[in-house]
């Protein structure tokens, strides 16, 4: 445990916690898990019949906020679980990782899927739910299959199902599957896309913490946050708190992409500065510079290169420079990067996952996908930029879910930070960048 | 009498399971990607039969075969290529395997070569992106890291 309150950034460094396993041998099984002292934090919980309360409090304690990208306080968002009422309740693992750049999750599924689980028995505990869910997207199906498996296991172990480990406490936990719908990232989509349906967003409230699936309480939270869970009950709240910094407790999995030598997963403390993650990443390949950085997936806002490389990586570090931490999904571009193009790229994303439900987002995203298609075949007109920002600027705000809101962030930062090379195609009708081809 | 097989309604059997005995609806997705795994894609008969075996409205099995891209309502030949074109890949130079593919396969996306074999999708992010530029095979083989040579071995092993 760290003696100082706070750890300078420049000491700051890797700390496997929702990966611990992954160096292992066989790291998914959960004799490997056991090994490492899995599963003895819901043992102790249910031998020693630790209220859920004192549980509770040591997640709020911890600081932990929600890994999905909102970063919603944890035990808050537990807290609004209603209590001593009859019928199911739900818990569910949102691992429907679809925003480009992210990764971390299927790591977690893939190295460590009993930690997950472990974590959402103890959630489980803790608000009083009978049934889980682990939603895991249709893309990553072997990860789905594993996890299926590794759910037999906890469940033959005596982890999972009627009266665990003898104790009073029933819960059991299944894995389900998306099939290609970013949408269903959103709690509400999922829910409707667990109860079979299309997944569009339900307008809140209700919230689901009153109204989930099949109108039943349901707590929705992101697979990195439920792996996270029993480190903060076995080591203590505090201890958590104090790996990260102000306002952001713990340790975070980043996924880096794009332009570096090392694209992959690296899970740090909090309060990193960006420039030690580049380090850990390989560095920008093809010894070329950077340019910017997507620090949190498209619907957190582009940074410029220098403006990065001050930057620490937590909530309270982006926010200062105009971007967010999002789900930690770090999309890095070389100076060889033509930002229309890849604007074009993220317009016609969002234009082609937008549920359809609000016409501010299913519209707005077409027209400025159109938009930037237009500039890139040469046909840019001068007052585009504008109509861009202004298309953008409508949809925010303006719709049941925060993608409307996220379909506009890449628009309006890419604009921000790179207008001149937007003008230049628009006046010359095609890139101010030498694209390299190789 | 339903026209599924029997290793199909075992297996939906098996998912419903996982819900409650009256919202047999909440197995959809999983029936649906059972059908399309056997028979290659989604027809209006099998979206009808999927429907009557969970006792649920035909245009509410429609409903989620259309949102859903990873269902096909067409068929897609022997082998479904989804490519991932978005940006992490993109910047992996995705764009220059992919018309290395369409001249290879001699197709566009969304079109199946004359003998049926492959199929063309361009795809949105599969939450892969350190493994860029990758291709899912029929919605369960990844192939990770692909280069033009890579490519070129891994169909010449598709018969």
């Amino acid at each position: 445990m760290p003696d100082e309150r706070i750890i300078p950034p420049a000491q700051k460094k890797s700390f496997p916690l929702c990966l611990a396993t992954k160096h292992l041998e066989n790291p998914a099984d959960i004799n490997t898990y056991l090994s490492i002292g899995g599963y003895e934090t819901i043992k102790k919980i249910l031998n020693e019949k630790i209220a859920p309360a004192d549980l509770l409090e040591q997640i709020k304690v911890s600081g932990l906020r929600g890994r999905g990208g909102a970063g919603f306080p944890t035990g808050l968002k537990w807290s609004f679980m209603p209590k001593g009422i009859k019928g199911d309740k739900y818990l569910v693992c949102n691992s429907d990782e679809g925003e480009p750049g992210t990764f971390k999750d299927r790591d977690i599924i893939r190295y460590n899927p009993h930690q997950i689980i472990e974590g959402m028995i103890i959630g489980a505990y803790i608000m009083d739910a009978t049934v889980g869910f682990n939603y895991i997207h249709g893309e990553i199906w072997s990860e789905y299959l594993s996890f299926g498996e590794a759910i037999k296991q906890a469940r033959k172990a005596g982890f999972l199902g009627k009266k665990i480990l003898n104790s009073s406490f029933s819960f059991d936990l299944h894995a389900v599957h998306g099939y290609g719908a970013y949408i269903c990232g959103e709690e509400t989509a999922l829910i409707e896309s667990i109860e079979g349906k299309k997944g569009q967003p339900r307008f809140k409230p209700p919230f689901p913490a009153t109204h989930g699936i099949y109108g039943k309480p349901t707590c929705v939270n992101n697979t990195e946050t439920f792996a996270s869970i029993p480190w903060i009950i076995k080591y203590g709240g505090q201890a958590f708190n104090e790996l990260g910094v102000a306002n952001a407790g713990g340790t975070k999995i980043f996924s880096v992409s794009g332009h570096v030598n090392n694209p992959g997963n690296h899970e740090v403390q909090l309060g990193i500065p960006f420039a030690e993650l580049l380090n850990m990443a390989g560095g920008i390949w093809k010894g070329r510079k950077l340019k910017a950085v997507i620090p949190g997936g498209p619907s957190t806002a582009l940074v410029p290169a220098h403006e990065i490389m001050q930057a620490t990586m937590d909530y309270d570090g982006l926010s200062k420079i105009g971007s967010s931490l999002g789900a930690g999904s770090l999309i890095i571009m070389d100076d060889t990067t033509c930002m229309v193009s890849v604007l074009k790229r993220l317009s016609y994303f969002f234009y082609e996952e937008s549920c359809g439900q609000c016409t501010p987002c299913r519209e707005g995203t077409g027209w400025v996908y159109r938009i930037i298609k237009r500039i890139i075949e040469g046909n840019g007109r001068l007052d585009d930029l504008s109509l861009l920002k202004d298309v953008s600027n409508k949809i925010s705000g303006r719709t049941i879910c925060a993608l409307g809101d996220a379909a506009a962030v890449p628009v309006l930062s890419f604009i921000k930070h790179f207008e001149v090379e937007f003008e230049y195609f628009i006046r010359n009708g095609k890139s101010m960048i030498e694209t390299s081809n190789d | 009498m339903t026209t599924l097989s029997k290793i199909i309604t075992k297996k939906i059997d098996n998912e419903l399971l996982k819900y409650p005995k009256d919202q047999k609806k909440s197995a959809v997705m999983a029936a649906l990607q059972f059908v399309q795994a056997e028979e290659g894609w989604l027809s209006n008969d099998n979206i009808g039969e999927v429907a009557k075996y969970l006792d649920i409205p035909e245009i509410a099995v429609m409903e989620v075969a259309t949102f859903y891209n990873m269902y096909d309502l067409k068929p897609i030949g022997k082998y479904k290529l989804s490519i991932c074109t978005n940006v992490s890949c993109m910047l992996r130079g995705v764009d220059s395997l992919v018309s290395h593919v369409k001249n290879t396969l001699n197709i566009d996306f969304n079109q199946i070569t004359h003998d049926g074999k492959f199929c063309l999708k361009e795809s949105e992010c599969m939450g892969n992106c350190d493994a860029a530029p990758m291709m899912v095979i029929n919605n369960e083989k990844m192939h990770e890291k692909l280069t033009p040579e890579k490519f070129d071995s891994i169909i010449k092993e598709l018969k």
